[in-house]
């Protein structure tokens, strides 16, 4: 037994919630806001887009916070992968494994790390249609997070604890998407995106 | 985020699914808390680091069009690659370098609007 076992445990929901309003408070005290998506257009700023296109000729002062928020966020996931691993893949629920099965995705070895975070047999380097997938799916949530200028962080979460109409509508509008996508959309789509597992 | 299996593609299909609270869960309790730290703040008239006072950050005019039409190519997307960006860095930390595809699809689509999309409702 070492102190890092309990903590290996996945952490129960409510956890990660106040961990997640404790970012908001530490962020709102330091006078920033949580909103992650501003870091895609950051990027664009510093990588020169903003000599062609006038959206992201913007003054990046002041913002140098956000690249700290992505490097931590990164090496979040880098400590919980390396030191505080769940001994078992996430526990979904069994209707959503029978839906996924019936596609031609395992549970859980359609991620080939067995962890049940991403499926790798979908989303690999070598897979066309999933890489097709990961771009499409990526620009969709790009362009949309920048017309609804805000992603989860910055308004569902942050937006909606200011209790902003404008938030509360685009988190419906995530809903209006997600639902699109999930029912009408991957049954179908799933079984084509499917290959072996890399 | 890792921890708590929010960045788990498995978990956004079976959260649109409602086939579990789990997501529910932590969006619920991270939207409740932080209505609570953010009015305590305001009610007490807390100041920030750099000495102001709390206010909604970056205001929105309401366009109901908008809000609902590009939330709606969001959750496309969202439901989509499973993952919204924050969990984007945490699951590139997490060792999926395949992550960095979806990153470079994201920036494309940040680059899409900020060259046409100003043309769209706003």
């Amino acid at each position: 037994m070492t102190g890092l076992d309990g903590l290996s445990q996945p952490w129960h929901w409510s956890v990660s919630g106040l961990a997640l309003a404790t970012i908001v408070f530490l962020l709102t005290w330091m006078g920033r806001k949580f909103g992650i998506s501003s870091s895609f257009e950051a990027m664009c700023t510093v990588g020169g887009a903003g000599r062609k296109i006038p959206y992201f000729n913007t003054d990046l002062k002041g913002k140098s916070w956000l690249l700290f928020l992505v490097i931590g966020t990164f090496l979040g996931g880098f400590i919980a992968s390396e030191w505080l691993q769940s001994p078992a893949p996430v526990d979904i629920s069994e209707s959503t494994i029978a839906f996924l099965q019936e596609r031609g995705l395992d549970y859980p070895s359609s991620d080939a790390t067995e962890r049940g975070f991403i499926p790798t047999s979908i989303f690999n380097w070598s897979n066309g249609a999933g890489i097709i997938a990961a771009l499409f799916g990526g620009f969709l949530v790009g362009f949309g997070a920048r017309y609804g200028r805000g992603c989860t962080s910055g308004h569902a979460i942050t937006g909606m604890a200011h209790l902003q109409l404008p938030s509360l509508l685009t988190v419906i509008g995530f809903f209006i998407g997600g639902l699109i996508t999930t029912h009408l959309v991957l049954p179908w789509l799933l079984t084509l995106l499917v290959g072996d597992v890399a | 985020m890792t921890k708590s299996e929010a960045i788990s593609w498995y978990r956004i299909v079976e959260m649109f699914r409602f086939e579990s609270f789990h997501m529910y869960g932590i969006i619920g309790v991270a939207v409740a808390a932080s209505a609570l730290i953010v009015w305590l703040m305001k009610r007490t008239q807390m100041k920030t680091l750099d000495g102001k006072l709390v206010v909604v950050p970056n205001p929105m005019t309401l366009n109901v069009k908008r809000h609902l039409l590009a939330g709606s190519i969001f959750g496309l997307g969202w439901a989509l690659i499973g993952s919204c960006p924050g969990p984007i860095y945490v699951l590139l930390g997490n060792g999926y370098s395949i992550l960095l595809l979806i990153l470079v699809g994201a920036l494309a689509g940040t680059i899409a609007y900020g060259s046409i999309g100003q043309k769209l409702p706003h």
